[in-house]
């Protein structure tokens, strides 16, 4: 047990644990994950499909019962203070569709007639960039549109803090470079937002702390830049040679200012601390070597490496890592 | 500042999703419209039969062709025997009337209208050379408003809207906004559930006035339905009997999560209720085995209910333990859903 009384932290989470039955025995979806929130922070939990992500901000959210372990929401605990709880939530979940025929207007009104204290509707419709679309149907609105009223939907209660499972997910990039800018403006009032999402630059850019999560583990915890210093090496060089089935990654890691090498899809990633130094050192054994150079970058490294690094597997599937 | 009423919000968002929905009004209002004069139509009271008869060309055939004509129901020709032989095999005719000292009928049993032919054709002539019937009796016709098939159907056909539209309107609505995740989402915020289900139900009960009107008016003008009971008595009545079976739509869609999974348990539901809940026929016409099993269903209380306030002018006192009936089965529903409700 841990003191009901913690000002500063809007979230406080030890040990949470969901277990999910399954055809074959169980499925721990969170299996002992600790996080805590402070207030005002933007707060990421970063991590692939199935990490768990939705199963936690959810339990947050009071709308998922743990298996075990000790959650506090603004010093609350769900089953207590539900309905003062609710009043100081902004909740937008992953998918949610609103009603097609109703406008945004009527939409706005309807999630703010259920709180006791908010925001007028026609305020928060400018602030999500949804003034020109009050009239407009739910139903006619774009993917990014809809994403933006959702967030609308959460914002009209004036919450104290806010959650926002997947925001971007599924939009044209610049419909999430616009939810990423109201975001990042809703941060600035000193609001708590914590965010899920499986996208790196996202947490990146949004994110004053990011859990790193898979399995239903948190397996890092810090600032964006914080977690990428923590691989040693800021930058990333790839490469790819034309007969290089007999290269492998270890025996380049011993080369000067390269911290780790690694197999990507189409080549090796090598992380490194100073690329003027890594690079040359590489050419050179290339040439010993008599391998072809066809392709070389260099790039920051980012949390996508982070996670790399530490499970050895990317964060989306669709870019799969062959080491 | 504005306040905000949750419940008027939710009610509101609930009229404008159904008005503004083409195919939810035209089920709710057009599809009984168009049910109600098609089988209107169908079973309009047809002109009164014609008896056509030959009777075959002798010396008595105009006296007895001219006893007949006096019947209007009654065409008479008169032709050799042998044209009215072929008339008969045609089915030009029903009966041949022979005259002679002893009447001949030609007929064929097989054919009702001949067999009805021969009876009445016989019984004008048998009364006309003096006979008497011992037995005084009387006949009254019965085509007047408030006897027609079109008057039974009527509430019938009210009946079957108010458990169709309580079903779908409440258990369609609620299951749809789970797979949305709407449901969720309403969760999520410090709405009351009490409020929700009552914006669902209370839109339920808007939506089945004008349901009301289109009905019952369409008897009235089209059909010269007789409404002899009280129009408040009329109104409460469907009140009642749209609420028990809101009752019913909330119980079937407490925890499906597919609109597949709660169409079908509506048509469960439904279906008992089409066939023996009196509807299009008198549901006393089953067998004794299974009165108890159609009395207890609650659409054939409301269409009993229905046909004695409308048709008859009853009050609803007369009608408090079918009303008592549909009250239970609102109500039981109601709480095992309440009980079992998923909101997530």
């Amino acid at each position: 047990m841990f003191p009901s009384i913690q000002n500063d932290l809007a979230i406080r989470c030890q040990g949470l644990r969901k277990r999910y039955k399954s055809r074959s025995g169980h499925v721990d979806a969170v299996n002992g994950l600790d996080l805590d929130v402070h207030r005002g922070e933007c707060f990421g939990l970063l991590g692939p499909n199935g990490a768990g992500k939705t199963t936690t901000i959810e339990i947050f959210e009071g709308l998922l019962d743990a298996t075990s372990g000790e959650v506090e929401v603004l010093g609350m605990r769900w089953g207590q203070n539900d309905d003062t709880l609710r009043q100081q939530l902004g909740i937008s979940l992953q998918e949610t569709r609103f009603p097609e025929k109703l406008s945004v207007y009527e939409t706005l009104v309807l999630f703010r007639s259920f709180y006791r204290q908010g925001k007028n509707p026609a305020e928060v419709m400018d602030a999500v960039g949804l003034a020109e679309k009050a009239k407009a149907w739910v139903g006619k609105l774009s993917g990014g549109q809809r994403q933006r009223l959702a967030v609308a939907c959460a914002l009209v209660g004036n919450p104290e803090l806010l959650f926002l499972d997947e925001p971007t997910t599924g939009l044209d990039p610049q419909s999430r470079r616009q939810l990423w800018e109201i975001i990042r403006d809703l941060g600035e009032q000193g609001r708590t937002i914590l965010i899920t999402t499986h996208y790196m630059d996202e947490a990146e850019r949004l994110c004053g702390r990011v859990a790193v999560v898979d399995r239903g583990k948190v397996i890092a915890m810090g600032s964006p830049a914080e977690l990428i210093a923590s691989l040693g090496g800021e930058h990333v060089v790839e490469f790819a040679v034309s007969n290089g089935a007999t290269l492998a990654p270890a025996e380049l890691e011993n080369l000067p200012a390269v911290r780790e090498a690694r197999n990507e899809s189409s080549g090796i990633a090598l992380t490194v601390t100073e690329p003027h130094i890594a690079i040359p050192a590489l050419l050179k054994e290339l040439q010993a070597r008599g391998l072809n150079l066809v392709r070389l970058t260099t790039r920051h490294a980012s949390l996508e490496d982070v996670f790399v690094h530490l499970t050895g597997r990317h964060l989306r599937d669709d870019e799969v890592s062959s080491s | 500042m504005t306040k905000y009423h949750p419940l008027k919000e939710l009610s509101l968002a609930r009229l404008r999703e159904f008005l503004r929905e083409p195919e939810a009004v035209f089920w709710t209002y057009g599809f009984p419209l168009l049910l109600a004069v098609g089988l209107g139509i169908a079973f309009r009271n047809r002109p009164v039969e014609k008896i056509y008869v030959d009777v075959v060309e002798h010396e008595r055939a105009p006296e007895i062709a001219h006893v007949l004509k006096q019947n209007p129901e009654m065409v008479v020709e008169t032709h050799g025997e042998q044209e009215c032989r072929d008339h008969l095999r045609l089915g030009k005719s029903s009966l041949v009337v022979i005259p002679g000292t002893v009447v001949t009928y030609l007929f064929d049993p097989a054919r009702p209208e001949s067999e009805l032919a021969h009876q009445r054709v016989n019984d004008v002539l048998q009364r006309a050379a003096g006979r008497q019937d011992p037995l005084k009796s009387q006949e009254k016709l019965v085509t007047e408003p408030g006897a027609r098939y079109i008057d039974f159907l009527v509430p019938g056909l009210l009946g079957m809207n108010l458990m169709g539209g309580g079903l779908w309107g409440v258990g369609f609505v609620i299951v749809d906004m789970r797979v949305k995740k709407l449901l969720k989402r309403l969760v999520a915020t410090p709405m009351k559930r009490t409020d929700f289900l009552w914006s669902i139900i209370g839109g339920r009960l808007v939506f089945m006035i004008p349901e009301l009107v289109v009905i019952l008016g369409t008897g009235v003008l089209f059909f010269k339905v007789a409404v002899r009971g009280n129009v408040l008595a009329i109104l409460l009545l469907c009140l009642v009997g749209a609420i028990s079976f809101s009752g019913l739509g909330l119980l079937v869609a407490c925890r499906a999560r597919r609109i597949e999974t709660v169409s079908g348990l509506m048509n469960l539901i439904m279906l008992p209720m089409w066939l023996l809940s009196g509807i299009f026929f008198s549901p006393d016409r089953f067998p004794d085995a299974l009165q108890p099993l159609v009395q207890s269903l609650p659409l054939t209380q409301l269409n009993y209910a229905l046909r004695a306030v409308i048709l008859e002018g009853a009050s609803l006192t007369s009608q408090s333990w079918r009303l008592l009936i549909l009250a239970v089965w609102g109500a039981i529903p109601f709480f095992l859903a309440l009980r079992w409700f998923r909101w997530n």
